[in-house]
């Protein structure tokens, strides 16, 4: 079982491959929309990446979810307390306390962050 | 115009390899419009045929019933031009496959030595949307192209056939039933 920053190191180095970013701009709270600049077609990108450098499997959905903009999980731009209960289920890797405060569907991109995908990479490898 | 970048496929593996080629004439357009004076293969094309190489690699895996699209070239290196009157020769490899979505990695040789190399990543149109937009027609792998995939296997099978007819001589040879 790699350290918490074998795993960061590697998820970096994923990243700076899969986004063309430099290297130092891959901090931990760096999030993978606004601050690296990725972009949908990315994420199937980065998926093939991670399931190649970290020997896993992932699922379809299972990091990236799909479907959460369904009408019965937001409205009005936020989620639901269904939708937030929906995510939380499909995310256990995300913190989700300071999003669920305000949980526009807009700032869900900035879940993803570096150091989010750290922690799901991990819970992964200690399964 | 035809919108085949590839000539003709030399090898094909199915879900793992492929090998096509591409011969580049005067007779292109391109090669006088890409840079007057300078007829070079402009590089955007070099990997168009590679994504056709290896979008034809990626749709018959899954039987062609996916439409595979372009989704990203992460990386590409290009260590050389190619001039009318070159031969190129395209080598896919398959390294990932997944309902999502294919990656290829892809190199380009010119007179044996690699010209470029390219990474691909391709993505499966979600059916159900793209009907919607573009109909049920596959308009990735129209007939012109899977021609190209039809041509090489009716090959395979003419060799094939000559070769079941004629015994190879070093057999015969081997038998001691010398030719005459």
């Amino acid at each position: 079982m790699p350290t918490q920053d074998e795993i960061y190191e590697k998820v970096q180095s994923t990243l700076v491959d899969a986004l063309g970013v430099d290297e130092e701009d891959v901090t931990r709270d760096a999030t993978l929309f606004t601050d690296l600049g990725a972009e949908s077609i990315d994420l199937l990108d980065i998926v093939f990446r991670l399931e190649r450098n970290f020997g896993i499997k992932i699922p379809r959905g299972e990091l990236f979810p799909e479907n959460v903009s369904d009408p019965d999980m937001v409205e009005g731009g936020k989620m639901t307390a269904k939708g937030l209960a929906e995510l939380k289920g499909r995310m256990p890797y995300a913190d989700l306390t300071e999003f669920s405060a305000n949980p526009e569907v807009d700032k869900l991109f900035d879940l993803y962050t570096v150091d989010m995908l750290v922690q799901y990479v991990s819970n992964k490898l200690g399964a | 115009m035809r919108w085949i970048w590839i000539d003709k496929f030399l090898e094909f593996r199915s879900g793992q390899f492929a090998r096509a080629v591409k011969n580049l004439t005067l007779a292109e357009e391109h090669l006088h419009d890409h840079l007057p004076g300078y007829p070079i293969m402009p590089a955007s094309l070099i990997i168009e045929g590679l994504a056709q190489t290896g979008g034809i690699l990626v749709g018959e895996a899954g039987g062609f019933a996916e439409k595979v699209v372009l989704a990203k070239i992460p990386r590409a290196e290009f260590f050389g031009v190619a001039c009318a009157g070159d031969q190129l020769i395209y080598e896919v490899t398959l390294t990932d496959l997944r309902a999502e979505g294919a990656v290829v990695d892809a190199k380009v040789f010119l007179n044996g030595e690699v010209l470029a190399e390219v990474e691909i990543v391709f993505a499966h149109l979600d059916n159900s949307r793209s009907n919607q937009i573009f109909g049920p027609k596959n308009f990735v792998f129209t007939q012109q192209l899977l021609g190209v995939l039809d041509l090489a296997r009716a090959q395979e099978r003419a060799k094939q056939i000559d070769a079941a007819k004629t015994p190879p001589s070093s057999t015969t040879q081997a038998n001691g039933t010398a030719e005459e």
